[in-house]
């Protein structure tokens, strides 16, 4: 009786304690989107994910809040990590229906699956947003545009493709420090792995590049543009990884640069790898327009100079860029569509650029002077709005499937496993093809 | 009148255990995902997770851990009771200090043990360089892993431990010892046959609490690799606990998940009655 009485008490009060940090999550986590309308200004919850500076909102927020007293931006940086955090965690919040902020942050990869579910969203048609089509080459805003006629999304960043290098180890292994001179020397991959040989024979604590993973995106989406601009699903979702070329060709480019010993084996968007930029791990990272402020955020102040930006090998490729949607459990709507319509207008986005380098999918921004001619600080004063924005019309569209966030995630883990050792070479490809048939089904 | 005193408590276990407990049955037995659509499937899910290599490579990992993390604990927390147990002096503060790592916050220690075992800039890995051992990845390799989390683990629950077990020890008769010493019985003879056999309630107590513990292991495994529930790139720490989460929140196959969280709780009856046997046996004379 004594036993079983206590036994009741213990777990009752272990009850009341799981009850109690239930609630206070509930409170912490936020459901409420700030103040009643009536009393003080409306705080409109704008969730983001990425490396380093991510969306690059910074400046344009403290303006906007500088401006506007009744409506106040809060951003909350989830996480750097996208396919594996944020995403899976929105996708929670968004069908739970609570937790998500006002304005959300959706990359490429989840754009399929946003799409499927115009239920989460609320239509900025309703919010006057229909006349921002000028704004936005065709793809981007059809992106953004549901099955029902739903808008739902805005395009902030569009992708394009440069190399970041480390331009003073450059220097020290005997290589051009000059971007033009740097560009010259890898038309191809196949340059760019013979010099990175040669780096590497000089500098001994440096790898050639940072890991299997980047790099394999970089190929990926640039091999997609001459495969139908298709990745793993074809345009009817079906899965097509093992017979798309463009998978093979960046799976074979990876396993080369891992065997040949040119990675600092780092998974990107890890910890690791975000100290392995500061303390100079590797010397080259695939750099589309917005890993510019993921490298400067994370390399940090005394990394400034010493990064520089050139082209890269085998041409332009398109991987990455987001956009904003405003889910249907916000609060306030008309706020936050408000919000999302001022951070993806032309001056913000040529701003953003200017300040962290996420190349604006606005085509007015793309052809403002002060973008085309913008240069940055951080990378040596390198001429980004030469290598992004002249390109940027040109850019095409890469389809990615409703579960493509999911089989990345496995491709990736192969990828990096065989850099790792933990997938032996020979049996890589095979589990690659296998694993994401599993995460698809 | 009584009924309404002790309802709270029931009122709570029927929200948050009973309730969740059927949930997850009822979902088990249906194919149920992220589009809300549900079907029947029977034993469906069942049949799939045991032949899934993940869900046993989970299984493999989650026993792995427990046995590098738990068998060492027990030892250390006892014989840190045992010295705790003599008279000294500051012995409250020193017995209430060995309880510090539990009130550390999990991520806390996670971090900092991040830092120690990182492959480039660990501390553990410069320690080991001084005795010509290689750079050891320790996310990348499967054994390694196991012991840089069953570090943390043991961090952070081998002082709770030592003090039950202290407590269990104080609960012991000193005439016990003094006949003991009166009839010539050495302090470790003393240790070996009086303190671990009337030790053993306690024992048991502590090897069961480790056990379900020990088999729903996910905080410092998950917070090891930045966060996700991956547990390495290939699985080499993906515990049980991790496996459910990925299934039912990453992947958003909830009758999966919910499938594996019951046998989850299979393996943590067998854990439990295979350790409470050996324990049971422990110093024991008849």
């Amino acid at each position: 009786m004594m036993i079983s009485k206590r036994r009741g008490l213990t777990a009752a009060s272990a009850l009341a304690a799981v009850v109690l940090a239930v609630t206070s999550c509930g409170s912490g986590g936020g459901a409420d989107s700030g103040a009643p309308a009536s009393s003080g200004p409306v705080t409109i919850r704008v969730q983001t994910f990425g490396g380093g500076a991510n969306f690059g909102y910074k400046n344009a927020i403290a303006k906007w809040n500088a401006e506007h007293k009744d409506i106040q931006i809060k951003e909350e940086h989830l996480t750097d990590q996208f396919e594996q955090q944020y995403w899976p965690q929105m996708i929670q919040w968004l069908t739970s229906g609570t937790g998500a902020g006002d304005v959300v942050g959706i990359d490429e990869g989840g754009m399929g699956l946003a799409k499927a579910h115009p239920e989460w969203w609320a239509d900025l048609k309703e919010y006057g947003l229909e006349s921002r089509k000028a704004d936005f080459p065709a793809w981007k805003w059809e992106n953004g545009v549901a099955p029902d006629g739903k808008l739902f999304g805005l395009g902030t960043d569009i992708g394009g493709m440069s190399l970041c290098y480390r331009k003073d180890l450059f220097e020290q292994a005997g290589l051009p420090g000059d971007r033009d001179e740097v560009s010259a020397l890898w038309p191809t991959w196949d340059d760019f792995m013979k010099v990175g040989r040669q780096f590497q024979s000089k500098v001994k604590d440096t790898k050639w590049t940072d890991g299997t993973n980047t790099l394999y995106q970089v190929v990926l989406y640039q091999e997609a543009a001459k495969n139908g601009n298709v990745t793993y699903f074809d345009q009817q979702n079906n899965l097509i990884l093992d017979k798309n070329p463009a998978v093979r060709t960046a799976f074979d480019f990876a396993q080369k640069m891992s065997q040949q010993g040119m990675t600092a084996k780092l998974r990107n968007f890890s910890d690791e790898w975000a100290a392995g930029t500061q303390r100079g791990a590797f010397a080259t990272v695939g750099c589309p327009s917005w890993m510019l402020g993921t490298v400067s955020g994370n390399a940090g102040d005394a990394g400034s100079g010493k990064w520089d930006v050139a082209s890269v090998p085998g041409g332009g490729g398109n991987w990455g860029g987001s956009w904003l949607a405003v889910p249907a459990q916000s609060k306030h709507p008309k706020e936050a569509a408000m919000v999302a319509d001022y951070l993806t207008q032309a001056q913000t986005q040529a701003s953003v650029f200017a300040d962290f380098g996420n190349m604006p999918s606005n085509t007015k921004a793309q052809q403002d002077p002060a973008v085309q001619g913008a240069k940055n600080e951080y990378f040596n004063d390198a001429p980004i709005g030469e290598i992004f924005a002249k390109s940027a019309a040109d850019l095409q569209p890469v389809f990615l499937g409703v579960n493509h966030t999911q089989v990345k995630n496995a491709v990736e883990a192969v990828i990096q496993g065989m850099d790792d050792g933990s997938v032996p070479y020979d049996q890589a490809w095979q589990q690659l093809v296998d694993d994401a048939a599993k995460a698809a089904d | 009148m009584p009924y309404a005193l002790v309802s709270p408590y029931f009122l709570l276990f029927a929200a948050f255990g009973l309730f969740p407990l059927a949930f997850t049955l009822y979902y088990s037995l249906h194919d149920y995902d992220l589009a809300g659509g549900s079907e029947w499937t029977g034993l469906g899910n069942y049949a799939s997770l045991l032949a899934d290599d993940d869900f046993w490579n989970a299984v493999v990992n989650t026993i792995g851990m427990f046995v590098i993390a738990t068998v060492p604990q027990m030892l250390l927390a006892l014989f840190l009771a045992n010295a705790l147990n003599k008279r000294f002096r500051f012995r409250l503060a020193i017995r209430m200090s060995v309880l510090l790592p539990l009130v550390t916050s999990v991520v806390a220690v996670a971090v900092v043990f991040t830092q120690l075992y990182a492959r480039d800039w660990g501390l553990v890995n410069y320690l080991l360089s001084w005795f010509g051992v290689e750079t050891t990845n320790w996310r990348a390799e499967r054994i390694p892993s196991w012991i840089a989390i069953a570090t943390m683990v043991d961090w952070r629950w081998t002082g709770y431990n030592a003090i039950i077990f202290l407590a269990g020890m104080q609960t012991i008769p000193r005439d016990l010892y003094e006949a003991a010493a009166i009839d010539g019985a050495s302090r470790r003879r003393q240790f070996w046959q009086i303190t671990l056999p009337m030790l053993r309630p306690t024992m048991i107590f502590v090897v069961l609490n480790s056990t379900i513990g020990g088999l729903t292991l996910f905080s410092e495994p998950t917070t090891f690799y930045n966060g996700n529930v991956d547990g390495g790139s290939q699985g080499q720490f993906q515990t049980v606990a991790m496996f459910i989460v990925k299934q039912g929140f990453r992947e958003f196959d909830y009758g999966y998940a919910a499938a594996a969280a019951w046998l989850l709780f299979l393996l943590i009856l067998i854990g439990a009655l295979v350790n409470f046997l050996v324990v049971r046996r422990i110093g024991g004379t008849k």
